[in-house]
């Protein structure tokens, strides 16, 4: 394994200067974010603005007016980085004007002692088919506590909620009986126990 | 009635009176600006007051950076007024200058009547969406009733925390609109509530690990100067308190006199021997008031390698963004200085640096700005030594281009007082220094204000000359001339076997000629036994001057790190030989800007 850092290394020498940020051992984790935002026109954009603008990723964004009355939108957003640049991310997302807190949900899950916060995905999908596949995706889908929300002799769409891997997977079984469309929601994220954020 | 008679609290007025009303109630005295349809009823209301001076540029870009200069050399914002759709793009450089430099600036955009936005309408633009990356926050205001509050929320997130350039954008139809204009108040940020206290205890961890130190180091930057003028006077204490030695980045020069004796002078990519040499070899590093811009820090992983790092900064992201630190303090730096010298006067045992001065003056005796002087041609760095010398008992104002006569200016000026250097320093922003010089004389209107330029950055914004003539504001602009973009020049010497690509301007303007045909003085020098001369002649020409002061053409900017090398490996002037500069940047520095 070191041979081969090693001699990618050969090829691709690492940036050892001022002009890179220094080439890091750090590995990216992945972390689930809750901004909480004035829901003002432009707000989403300034967010991801800056993601996009100082190369940080977004792996799923999900985005919601949560207090009508304060018009405060609740912005769940999972990144992967590695932990000096998300504590870089967190801070410049804390420079955003119309921006109220910043909290690090997978972090708090820590030191609550749980190993993530409560992440949720819904998930609609369509499936079309006939005959066997017919059944076996409406028994496959029961299996997964998917809802059917809508149906037809030729085609179902199942609605079905839980952690992104369980959609995955779901996903991933439905596919061979003929899935037609996919409409996820992105993770919507809370930590357990009696706090608020 | 005239905007300002009118009383403020809770009046109805329209859009266009509520900007003029805004400006007058957050004490705003001079606008640069330049006129446009979707700003007309802007304009209507400035020509029917007296409180509000406005300075009208020939170029947007012009009102910028004038701005920029007005607020360097006043600590307070500068304001810009400018049209819709070209106006605005016009000013985009500017405020990503302002952004960079932390400078505050309220930039107010017309914009096309609401019922057009996003028609694609005559001179539209997106305004808020372009600048958005290039502001410190911006606004759309769709209804006159939000204005007010929006223009003092404006002044207020330009000018607090760590400053930076604001812009409002008010479509035509709201400036026309009646809405009701309240005044300023003290009420709380909803969202932005920027701290400018910092922690005590952090404090406590800075000047304990400063009182064990045995090669101490101040490093400051251009948040010493934003801080206001307490901060530098601080600094001045805390220097003379503790003995340490001082250097700076280019935005901070001035905060610590140049004549000062622990002055190490300039440090970064053009700093001197002795500032870099000292970073390097350092054990506690104060950084105050700077960014650890890749400028500064040369190769990062031989970045000070031995040092425990102490950085005060206002802004939390500039904490571990480039460099660890060990002890972050968080806060304005006037305020932090305060407290940290209180508490250094309670320190039992003061540090024993003498074997550091002793270093240092080694390091010293290198004399890393040395230039060969010659009888036939001004070096410039001779001219900016002379123009140090004529105009250091004067109120002098120095503003810059961007190249090599900048850092040149950086090295040779002796600054001694904060808010006298303007120059465009993160975004390296040809065509700053004649806007600026502008604007500072504006704000300065008895000083003697002076914009270094060079050959090729002078001609990127010389419109200005016609708006300084207009205003009788009497800059002097003295062009270092060697006919070359000298800096790119420089470094196509160093990264590209000096082939010079289009670094050679063939056809130069005469200078001489430019001046007087704006209405100005133009004045040349090719000698160096005439420089003097020369010098005092563009000093005492009343009205704008311009000073083409013909010096040699293929200087180099020594000492300097090269691209990918660290601080303890500095090119110096006298080992610059051909084939030293051919080889001083390595294959993997030849990436790197």
């Amino acid at each position: 394994m070191s041979n081969d850092i090693q001699n990618q290394n050969k090829v691709m020498p690492p940036p050892a200067s001022a002009y890179f940020i220094a080439p890091t051992e750090e590995l990216p984790v992945r972390h689930t974010l809750a901004i909480l935002v004035d829901n003002e026109p432009g707000v989403l954009a300034r967010v991801i603005g800056l993601f996009s603008g100082r190369g940080y990723n977004i792996d799923s964004l999900t985005v919601s007016e949560t207090e009508h009355e304060r018009h405060l939108s609740r912005i769940t957003i999972v990144t992967r980085a590695t932990p000096s640049m998300l504590e870089q991310i967190k801070r410049q997302l804390d420079r955003i004007v119309p921006i109220h807190r910043i909290v690090d949900l997978t972090l708090n899950a820590y030191g609550l002692g749980h190993d993530k916060p409560i992440e949720r995905e819904l998930a609609m999908v369509k499936v079309a088919n006939s005959g066997e596949k017919r059944s076996e995706a409406l028994r496959l889908a029961d299996a997964f506590g998917a809802v059917v929300s809508d149906a037809d002799v030729g085609h179902f769409i199942f609605e079905v909620t839980g952690r992104t891997h369980k959609i995955d997977q779901f996903i991933a079984i439905m596919q061979p009986l003929g899935i037609v469309e996919v409409c996820r929601t992105g993770v919507a994220a809370m930590n357990r126990g009696g706090e608020g954020l | 009635m005239n905007t300002a008679d009118k009383k403020s609290k809770g009046i109805e007025m329209t859009g266009a009176e509520m900007v003029v009303r805004a400006l007058v109630d957050n004490g705003v005295a001079d606008l640069f600006g330049y006129p446009g349809g979707a700003v007309l009823p802007i304009y209507d209301e400035l020509h029917q007051q007296d409180d509000i001076r406005h300075v009208l540029v020939r170029h947007e870009q012009g009102a910028g950076h004038a701005a920029e200069g007005y607020a360097r050399s006043t600590n307070r914002p500068g304001v810009c007024l400018v049209t819709s759709g070209p106006g605005a793009t016009n000013m985009v450089t500017p405020l990503q200058d302002a952004l960079m430099d932390s400078i505050p600036l309220v930039c107010i955009t017309g914009q096309v009547p609401t019922p057009l936005i996003g028609s694609d309408a005559f001179q539209e633009c997106d305004t808020v969406g372009i600048t958005r990356a290039c502001t410190k926050h911006n606004w759309l205001v769709k209804d006159v009733n939000d204005l007010a509050r929006v223009l003092h929320e404006a002044f207020y997130v330009a000018t607090s925390g760590r400053p930076g350039p604001v812009v409002v954008d008010i479509p035509k139809d709201v400036q026309f609109a009646t809405g009701i204009y309240t005044p300023p108040s003290d009420e709380r940020h909803a969202s932005y509530n920027p701290a400018s206290k910092g922690d005590a205890s952090a404090i406590a961890a800075a000047v304990a690990l400063m009182a064990q130190a045995e090669k101490p180091i101040l490093y400051t930057g251009g948040g010493v100067i934003n801080s206001g003028p307490e901060a530098s006077q601080l600094l001045r204490r805390l220097v003379a308190e503790t003995g340490f030695p001082i250097t700076s980045t280019l935005m901070g020069l001035g905060s610590y006199p140049a004549s000062g004796e622990n002055w190490l002078g300039m440090l970064g990519m053009h700093g001197t021997y002795e500032a870099n040499m000292a970073m390097h070899d350092c054990d506690v590093m104060v950084c105050i008031g700077a960014r650890f811009d890749d400028r500064i820090t040369g190769r990062l992983d031989a970045f000070s390698p031995h040092s425990q790092k102490i950085h005060i900064d206002i802004d939390p992201s500039s904490i571990n963004k480039i460099v660890h630190v060990e002890v972050p303090v968080i806060g304005d730096v006037a305020n932090v200085l305060g407290e940290m010298l209180t508490q250094w006067g309670k320190v039992k045992s003061r540090p024993k640096i003498d074997a550091w001065w002793k270093q240092i003056d080694v390091w010293r005796d290198r004399n890393s700005l040395a230039y060969a002087g010659n009888d036939d041609v001004i070096m410039p760095q001779l001219a900016l030594e002379r123009l140090h010398e004529l105009t250091k008992d004067r109120d002098t104002y120095i503003t810059t281009e961007v190249g090599q006569h900048q850092m040149w200016a950086a090295q040779f000026y002796g600054f001694e007082e904060p808010n006298r250097w303007m120059t465009s320093g993160g975004l390296g922003t040809m065509g700053y220094g004649l806007p600026a010089a502008l604007g500072v004389q504006i704000a300065h209107p008895d000083a003697l204000v002076i914009d270094i330029a060079g050959d090729a950055s002078i001609q990127m914004c010389i419109q200005e000359m016609s708006c300084a003539v207009q205003h009788g504001a009497p800059i002097k602009i003295m062009i270092l001339n060697n006919e070359y973009m000298g800096m790119v020049r420089q470094w196509q010497q160093l990264l590209h076997g000096n082939r010079l690509s289009h670094t050679y301007t063939e056809a130069m303007p005469d200078f001489v000629k430019l001046a007087e045909a704006y209405g100005g003085t133009g004045i040349r020098c090719t000698k160096p036994a005439e420089l003097d001369d020369a010098i005092m002649t563009m000093i005492e020409t009343p009205g704008p001057v311009i000073f083409d002061c013909c010096v040699v053409t293929l200087a180099n900017c020594f000492p300097m790190i090269p691209s990918g090398k660290a601080h303890n490996e500095m090119l110096l002037p006298d080992e610059a030989s051909d084939e030293a500069v051919a080889t001083a940047i390595g294959e993997e520095g030849k990436a790197l800007v």
